[in-house]
């Protein structure tokens, strides 16, 4: 299918750009350590609270970073005009969205599982026995984040202001995703580790809505 | 096929034909611009504009900036979708939509690929058979395959609008929209753009070139038209002559 | 003119109505007593904001496939108005939960879930105010107003199952009312939902002037 095939073809190229430059990578990663750290020093990080506030600063500062990290994602096809570029030559404008939240759940991932293991360090926490179930709530979360924040990053490159906006529009939108990652990675890390269903319910239930909505609406957005 | 991604409204009656891209066709088409209105916001960039260019031929466009001359171009190439009006392709069948080349201010071209893989990513995208050949294959017409693993970022302006230009011809196609594309280039590249584009021409394909005034190349056109504020107020078709439509802007 | 006079007159009565029967109709409540009479303010005041968001949706989602400059009047005019109704609950639940539960703001599942509403549709607005082509703005800004509205589910079924998963003792929901307070919280929940037309209908007016002056004036400008 043509919408396929274009999709694969723009995300390898996101790909491809991502990892001879690394920037967004980087940056992202580091920030989220920052962050990480910087809510350490809030309370005490090695009192048995920390287990609760744990998670929760954790998916904290993967909301924060990806809020910037998505800044760049519509930004960059204004430099030259490439946008213009990719809707002369797709078809169905959705694939340009399929592939760029496809690549941004990517590197959003990968940038997580590296925090992951800093963040059991810093937190005496054992992540290795749950790992794959952990992999499953990481990404789910991630691609809620990525749908939403690959098209505000397509609403937010059109307005002034965009570096504050993109984030004030995405954090609010993203309540019902930060929850439920939270309770289910809190779940994870427990002494007696449990895989919240009801948790990744909701959070299926967010993806496949704003998947559907973009699929739907998302290419009067990129209209001129 | 797209899916049909024109909202049905009074203000903007089927301005093209075309909803459905079924194949696009390397054929020449002409330009069929009828009463096309493009408004930004309280901003009128083309006001009411008839325009046929027919299939095959080499238009001149000049006109301030500002004029409105990037915008006609924008809507041609169905980047932009005009306020009111409608726009259809003599020369080809109902609902087909023809291979459009568009080179632009903007390079449109990804500054950390190399030019190989520009071309390979668009001509992917663009369902070309033989991907890497056709990419090699207009990197040697257009004096790049030296170059053809440089990312683009290490161009000169000449070599970018060498490769835009290859970009433009990924699909052979029958319809060239070129906004000015001589901006900024030496006397070298000038040169090499204005037997490029005499060659096109030569082959059958239709040109509509955004040009500031006179040059060597607006010389290949057989017709030149001046647009204004948005309006059409010139045209060598009826009854303009070469110098008047170009002369207008030293006034 | 004399039309919307009229109406005007009638949602003042509607409301002074409803007013005076939630203050000297309805029972007195066991426990609260004369704090627990702001409910008919609240609840009613919840559903209304709800209902103008919906109306906000219709709005935005008519304008992208419609691309008629009246439905994004109606998209930013309910999603104000909306906006208006959801304060209306931010205040007047912890003025309701300070005196009954000795807390200003207890976290409870629809009270939070207002707040996420209320941050949503002022996001709305803000972008709104960052555009300044009005074509761009109303196309932008419906788009968000879609993501907005279908988030509202997703909002309330979250923060409710989280509030399930960690119980509290603040309830604010009155269940099991008795005939005359129904009666009277219908009549609240009349008035305000005609009040909010009302007002729906007096900002889509002004936006719709605001456009026609605004198109006059660049037109002269341009000439």
């Amino acid at each position: 299918m043509k919408l396929l095939s274009n999709t694969a073809v723009l995300l390898r190229k996101e790909v491809h750009a991502e990892f001879r430059s690394h920037e967004l990578l980087t940056t992202t990663s580091v920030f989220m350590l920052i962050v990480i750290v910087l809510f350490s020093f809030t309370f005490d990080p090695t009192s048995a609270e920390s287990r609760q506030f744990g998670p929760g600063l954790l998916w904290l500062a993967f909301l924060f970073s990806a809020s910037l990290m998505l800044q760049a994602c519509f930004l960059r096809e204004r430099t030259n005009d490439t946008l213009s570029a990719l809707r002369l030559a797709v078809n169905d404008p959705f694939a340009i969205f399929l592939a760029k939240l496809c690549a941004n759940t990517i590197f959003l991932l990968v940038a997580e599982l590296v925090l992951l293991f800093v963040f059991a360090v810093f937190y005496n926490v054992s992540v290795f026995p749950v790992f794959p179930q952990l992999v499953l709530v990481f990404f789910l979360g991630s691609l809620g984040i990525s749908t939403t924040g690959t098209a505000l990053s397509a609403v937010s490159s059109q307005a002034r202001m965009r570096e504050v906006l993109l984030p004030l529009l995405l954090m609010p939108l993203l309540v019902p995703v930060l929850i439920p990652s939270t309770e289910a990675t809190k779940a994870l890390l427990e002494t007696e580790p449990a895989l919240r269903w009801d948790w990744l319910g909701i959070l299926v239930a967010f993806d496949v809505v704003f998947l559907t909505a973009l699929w739907l609406f998302g290419e009067y957005l990129l209209e001129e | 096929m797209r899916r049909n991604a024109r909202a049905p409204s009074e203000s903007c009656e089927t301005w093209c034909e075309a909803d459905a891209v079924s194949e696009r066709i390397g054929r020449p088409a002409g330009l069929k611009f009828t009463k096309i209105e493009k408004r930004f916001g309280s901003l009128y960039a083309l006001r009411r504009l008839d325009l046929e260019i027919a299939p095959g031929e080499c238009v001149a466009l000049t006109g301030r900036n500002g004029s409105g001359k990037t915008t006609l171009l924008r809507v041609a190439s169905q980047l932009t979708r005009p306020t009111r009006g409608e726009l259809t392709f003599p020369g080809l069948k109902a609902g087909e939509v023809p291979a459009i080349g568009y080179v632009s201010h903007a390079i449109m071209l990804y500054e950390e690929l190399t030019a190989e893989e520009n071309l390979q990513l668009f001509g992917r995208l663009l369902g070309i058979a033989e991907p890497e050949k056709r990419a090699a294959k207009l990197l040697e017409e257009t004096s790049l395959t030296v170059r053809a693993k440089s990312l683009v970022r290490t161009f000169s302006r000449g070599m970018k609008q060498r490769l835009a230009i290859a970009r433009a011809l990924l699909q052979d196609p029958g319809l060239l929209l070129l906004d000015e594309p001589g901006t900024g280039l030496d006397t070298e590249s000038t040169a090499w753009l204005t037997n490029t584009v005499h060659r096109l021409r030569d082959e059958g394909r239709t040109i509509v070139m955004c040009v500031h005034g006179e040059s060597a190349l607006s010389q290949l056109a057989s017709r030149a038209a001046r647009l204004d504020a948005g309006a059409l107020i010139a045209d060598t078709r009826t009854g303009a002559t070469f110098q008047t439509v170009f002369a207008m802007g030293e006034a | 003119m004399a039309k919307t006079g009229v109406y005007t007159f009638l949602v003042c009565a509607l409301m002074c109505g409803a007013a005076y029967a939630a203050f000297f109709r309805a029972p007195d409540e066991a426990t609260m007593h004369l704090v627990q009479r702001i409910f008919y303010l609240h609840a009613p005041s919840g559903m209304t904001s709800l209902a103008a968001f919906l109306v906000s949706f219709i709005g935005s989602v008519t304008y992208i496939l419609t691309r008629k400059p009246k439905w994004d009047w109606l998209a930013v005019s309910a999603a104000e108005v909306g906006l208006a109704f959801c304060t209306v609950v931010l205040i007047t639940g912890p003025i309701w939960a300070k005196p009954a539960w000795g807390v200003w703001w207890a976290w409870d599942a629809r009270l939070t879930s207002t707040l996420v509403l209320w941050m949503l549709y002022v996001a709305f607005l803000i972008l709104r105010t960052m555009i300044e082509d009005s074509d761009r703005r109303a196309l932008v800004s419906a788009f968000f107003g879609v993501f907005a509205f279908l988030d509202v589910p997703l909002v309330y079924g979250s923060i409710w199952w989280w509030r399930m998963q960690h119980p509290q003792p603040v309830v604010f929901t009155s269940t099991g009312l008795d005939p005359t307070m129904r009666k009277v919280f219908n009549l609240s929940w009349l008035s305000l939902t005609c009040l909010m037309a009302l007002l729906i209908r007096q900002r889509y007016e002004l936006e719709s002037s605001r456009e026609e002056l605004r198109t006059i004036e660049q037109e002269l400008e341009a000439n």
